[in-house]
């Protein structure tokens, strides 16, 4: 047991920060997610797909890198460090592990390079108005009319959707059975007649998920991704796949560097905030519960690098990893004091100079601590990452 | 990066697993805390015939050349049988300060016969009104020719009573809370002017309160320079951390299974407690303390052998995760049990009793969260200047 990194493990973090000191996009350097066009969102993405970079989970086969939990580890600490907006999730983590998994070596052809280059947008429909946290309830049906898929319902919450070229859908095939044994995993094509996309405005004022309403969809039965009604096994392994990442160690240690960069410049009677000891107290207890959410993480490489799969132990990184995450937003509102209170969004820009007032890192202060409220309630909300330790690993 | 154990540390956790199951049974266990002794002075022959006394001991010292790691599995498995017997004042702190400071003479009188068995020692540094603070020294080694007189009180040594050795901080100079100034001695107990009042402890140790009174030691007795022990000390104390937070995990181990035991048992309204999903969460959040504890534990064990800053902010973050850890499993886990877990009936309470105590031992939340506090403060005020 040790924590060393070997000479090539060292030679591999000079090589990935250099790449990214060379590589990453000066017009996206510094932006806010908020901020970015489609083009600019994907542009990362793409010049990674190009090095053979973007899907390092993946079988080596089908485009990912066989790094080690190490390099893995690496890799994301440089990312962090050098603050990239990484490829998002719901192509790489989501739809491409299901198709490489349970699709046709048709969809397998077909979608995985537009995954790895970053060519296509994938976005979710799975949650609906009536299905939340009970997903395996979705009222979306697909009727098989001939050829087609014949899709009625409305998804919701589906994530920068707006973009998106092709999404994945859970839509119910089979009424007639015990509810998660009627539903099955299909691609649709966001132009096809009949999908609408509509903005939900969440508490930050940004325009992040959508409504996709679907009315007489039609698509092509070869759409339908491994078995009709198979459909709730696939959504359980993408949701418990790629775990790794989920808990954002290396982008939370970011942050709290970030914080006490913050609670430098603050000032709280006189002095610096940060020598305030009950706010230096607050920002080291988060820090530790950091250091152990790290520690489990590695431990959960390590096995899994040993052959064990993930299991339902990476409900324990989603947990802790969106505590953090939530305190982190907590704290900085704490820390930046008055100009949290500023707000632009939706008022007229004067000579392009969007946020004149206070500094610079109060800006996304509270937008960023409204907007982090969703990661306890999305990806099976903390309660149900509860039930599922509780049954899976607990055997209750 | 490597999480895995050698096969020398597997062997180690088998055949301890063995031992602690086959003769340290629950009854067992009780009749000998209630003993006039306390402990079992074959048991602790037994270990050193393991070998897992002179497991984390250089080959050159004697040892079998294991590190930090062995102790985390030997203290992981005490934890889960809540071994008794000073594992920690003899073999991790006692042998700690001779491994890093003995003299080739104090390793060939002490550090040898302690692997074997025939030396234990333990670890007078507190003292009556010093809390938890390693600097607070008021017992005094007053130089008398090539010897030294001490003079003070130590409170709580754990292991004290067993021991056949003491290990002593004693100012030499300097005052009441200097860092400098402070040395360390090892003495036979049975020396001239040493008296001791041992107590059985709550959680089942026996500890001393002991009283220096002119008691002469000898120069040659003197662990490392004279006046400069305290990063000695922190750094042997910060090892005790990461040997005490194993220990804690396997003692959450067990509470945990315990917990869920009874409550898959336990009927009310009909069904299995187990069956509410408030007490489900409950459980699921004490696995993840659990899980939370045994990665911190890790991080200590790993990161003992680095930098001085790096080790201390290690040892302190763990301690605050298994203070806290502890105390909520303890408390759900007592919780749950519903009345039976507030009577001596069942281990639990045992258990329950030891958590309570790591918190104290080696300094608390409170402490460890401040030492934190300020070691991270003072890394940003260096970036800064």
């Amino acid at each position: 047991m040790n924590l060393d990194f070997s000479p090539e493990d060292i030679a591999f973090r000079e090589e990935v920060r250099t790449f990214i000191e060379e590589n990453y996009p000066e017009d996206i350097k510094g932006k806010h997610r908020e901020e970015l066009t489609k083009e600019q969102f994907l542009s990362w993405h793409q010049i990674l797909g190009k090095k053979g970079w973007s899907v390092p989970s993946w079988p080596t086969q089908y485009g990912g890198t066989g790094w080690t939990p190490t390099q893995k580890y690496i890799w994301s600490e440089e990312n962090a460090r050098a603050d990239t907006i990484m490829p998002l999730p719901f192509a790489v983590s989501m739809v491409g592990p299901v198709i490489y998994t349970f699709g046709s070596q048709e969809h397998k052809d077909r979608f995985l390079p537009g995954i790895v280059d970053g060519t296509t947008w994938w976005c979710q429909g799975f949650s609906e108005p009536g299905a939340g946290s009970d997903l395996a309830g979705l009222k979306t049906t697909a009727v098989r009319d001939g050829d087609e898929w014949v899709i009625n319902g409305q998804k919701t919450w589906t994530t920068l959707g707006q973009h998106a070229d092709w999404g994945f859908f859970l839509c119910r095939t089979n009424p007639d059975v015990k509810k998660q044994e009627g539903i099955s995993f299909i691609l649709v094509k966001m132009d096809t007649p009949g999908v609408e996309v509509r903005p939900i405005i969440m508490t930050d004022g940004g325009h992040e998920v959508n409504e996709v309403w679907l009315t007489d969809v039609r698509v092509p039965v070869d759409n339908l991704v491994g078995e009709e009604n198979k459909g709730w096994t696939y959504a359980k392994f993408l949701l418990a796949h790629e775990r790794t990442g989920i808990a954002g160690v290396a982008r939370s240690k970011r942050g709290i560097e970030r914080l006490r960069e913050i609670a430098s410049t603050e000032y709280d009677n006189g002095k610096p905030l940060i020598e305030n000891p009950d706010f230096a107290e607050k920002i080291s207890k988060l820090e530790i519960d950091l250091t152990a959410l790290e520690f489990t993480e590695l431990r959960g490489l390590a096995a899994v690098a040993a052959g064990k799969p993930p299991g339902p132990e990476s409900s324990l990184l989603k947990i802790k990893g969106t505590e953090v995450q939530q305190r982190l937003t907590e704290l900085t509102i704490e820390a930046v004091g008055n100009y949290a209170a500023p707000y632009f969004r939706g008022f007229p820009e004067e000579g392009g100079n969007r946020f004149p007032i206070g500094p610079d890192y109060a800006h996304h202060a509270l937008p960023e601590y409204l907007n982090m409220r969703k990661t306890s309630i999305y990806g099976g909300s903390n309660e149900i990452q509860r039930n599922i330790i509780a049954k899976a690993v607990l055997g209750l | 990066m490597d999480f895995s154990f050698t096969e020398e540390q597997n062997m180690i956790r088998d055949s301890l697993s063995r031992l602690i199951k086959d003769q340290y049974d629950w009854e067992t266990r009780n009749k000998v805390i209630t003993s006039e002794s306390g402990w079992r002075p074959e048991m602790w022959a037994q270990f050193a015939e393991l070998g897992i006394l002179m497991a984390p001991f250089s080959e050159e010292d004697g040892g079998l050349g294991g590190n930090a790691v062995d102790v985390m599995v030997v203290m992981e498995e005490f934890g889960k049988g809540l071994v008794v017997e000073p594992y920690v004042p003899s073999v991790v702190l006692g042998g700690g300060f001779l491994k890093h400071a003995g003299s080739t003479a104090q390793k060939e009188n002490f550090l040898a016969p302690m692997m074997g068995g025939e030396v234990v020692l333990a670890f007078a540094y507190a003292e009556p009104t010093s809390r938890f603070n390693l600097n607070d020294v008021t017992t005094t080694a007053r130089a008398n020719g090539s010897n030294y007189v001490l003079n003070g009180q130590k409170s709580v040594v754990l292991g004290a009573p067993w021991a056949t050795h003491l290990i002593v901080s004693a100012r030499t100079s300097g005052d009441r809370f200097d860092d400098n100034g402070i040395s360390l001695f090892i003495v036979p107990k049975d020396a001239a002017g040493i008296s001791t009042r041992d107590y059985p402890t709550m959680d089942g140790y026996r500890a001393s309160e002991v009283y220096f009174e002119n008691v002469e030691v000898s120069g040659d007795d003197m662990i490392g320079a004279e006046g400069s022990a305290l990063p000695l000390i922190e750094k042997v104390c910060d090892e005790g951390i990461a040997a005490i937070s194993a220990e804690a995990c396997g003692a959450m181990e067990i509470a945990n299974a315990d917990t869920l035991d009874y409550a898959r048992q336990r009927k009310q309204f009909n069904v299995p407690i187990a069956s509410f999903q408030v007490l489900q969460h409950r459980m699921v959040d004490m696995f993840i303390e659990q899980q939370q504890s045994m990665s911190m534990t890790y991080q200590v064990t790993l990161r003992l052998e680095e930098d001085e800053a790096t080790r201390k902010k290690a040892a302190s973050a763990t301690k605050v995760q298994i203070g806290n850890s502890g105390r909520f499993i303890g408390q759900a886990a007592t919780q749950i049990h519903g009345g039976m877990g507030v009577t001596d009936e069942l281990r639990l309470g045992h258990y329950f009793k030891r958590l309570t105590l790591i918190d104290t031992q080696f300094g608390n939340v409170d402490y460890h969260l401040r030492r934190y506090a300020n070691l991270a403060e003072g890394v940003v005020k260096a970036a800064a200047e």
